[in-house]
């Protein structure tokens, strides 16, 4: 019977979806934002192959600034919420293959990581997806090692840090005239290469290690409150 | 192309919608919730689609010249990346409150918390 009623609410939302569906007709041109973003005049002044990266790291870099503040704020209530010795953990046993290609992978994974970021203005990637990748790395060692301390101070260091660059770079746009965010604020460079398109590499690096420094952050948050008995 | 991924979205949507309602134990739940999540992310991101549209990434084959003819929107899977860090930072925030919920009745079965039920 509940399950009968669940079924109900759920075909109830599928009928409401429905004209969603029905009522869309595909594109078969660009909106007139995005037209606005693809033309060649404001493709070479922001000079970014990544368009993708281009709209989050410049034209829309408040909504990105206003992301990375509430990825901090998860990771500070977690922070606030979980107390250490708060439950007892069981180790199971790794194995040795296990334990070994962990240490082989963690540094290989944590330099696609730092590739990813680099790159973020040339290939599809960027500080997000890099950051992503790093934590990745990391919640691999703490898997294959589970009694790694990691040092709490050095990831709170390194995203405050980040999280300050990233400000200041946006600010120093406003200073210098240009406007906040901009990315002009440092040569823009021949298109296509690795130093090129002003600001964007240099803050898109800054935000990957702050996503990486505050996931590494929250999966360690996560590993500390565990005791053992 | 399009229709098939915005009406995959939508059926994923109620797929999570669907575990979120039926499942007892509250990690399932929170699956349940990121699997609403990421069908939230295929409809945003076919909603973007221009047909024959390629990746918005200026290389040998799209020039900067003709960009505005050949790739599919950009603004939206802008959208889709912040969402998708969003959606990891309540997911994280979620299974922080599923091992308080566990460390106060040592279960994580939904119906052994009915302190706030009436």
């Amino acid at each position: 019977m509940n399950k009968l009623f669940i079924l109900i609410i759920i075909v109830a939302l599928g009928s409401m979806l429905y004209p969603l569906v029905s009522s869309f007709d595909g594109n078969s041109e660009l909106s007139s934002l995005a037209q606005f973003y693809a033309q060649p005049d404001n493709i070479s002044k922001v000079n970014s192959p990544n368009l993708v990266t281009a709209i989050v790291v410049t034209y829309r870099g408040l909504d990105t600034m206003g992301e990375v503040t509430i990825l901090f704020l998860t990771a500070a209530i977690i922070a606030f919420f979980l107390k250490k010795g708060g439950t007892t953990r069981t180790l199971r046993l790794n194995s040795e293959i296990f334990k070994t290609s962990a240490k082989l992978l963690v540094p290989i994974i944590v330099m696609l990581g730092v590739y990813i970021f680099i790159n973020g203005h040339l290939s599809p990637g960027g500080g997000f997806q890099g950051g992503a990748v790093i934590a990745s790395a990391v919640i691999l060692m703490l898997l294959a090692s589970p009694n790694t301390k990691l040092k709490h101070n050095f990831f709170e260091a390194l995203e405050s840090t980040s999280g300050l660059v990233f400000v200041g770079l946006a600010a120093l746009g406003a200073l210098l005239g240009l406007g906040y965010l901009d990315n002009a604020i440092l040569p823009l460079g021949e298109f296509g290469k690795l130093f090129s398109a002003g600001a964007i590499p240099v803050i898109y690096s800054f935000v990957g290690l702050k996503v990486g420094a505050e996931l590494s952050n929250i999966l360690n948050k996560f590993q500390s409150v565990q005791s053992d008995k | 192309m399009e229709y098939i991924t915005l009406i995959t979205g939508f059926l994923i949507i109620l797929a999570g919608l669907w575990a979120i309602m039926t499942r007892k134990n509250i990690i399932r739940i929170i699956i349940g919730f990121v699997i609403f999540d990421t069908g939230l992310h295929i409809v945003m991101v076919s909603i973007a689609y221009v047909r024959g549209g390629t990746a918005p990434i200026l290389d040998g084959s799209v020039s900067i010249a003709d960009a505005a003819q050949k790739i599919v929107d950009p603004v939206p899977q802008a959208l889709v990346l912040t969402a998708i860090v969003i959606g990891l930072g309540v997911t994280a925030l979620m299974l922080a409150y599923a091992m308080k919920l566990h460390q106060e009745k040592k279960s994580l079965n939904i119906e052994s918390f009915k302190d706030l039920k009436w």
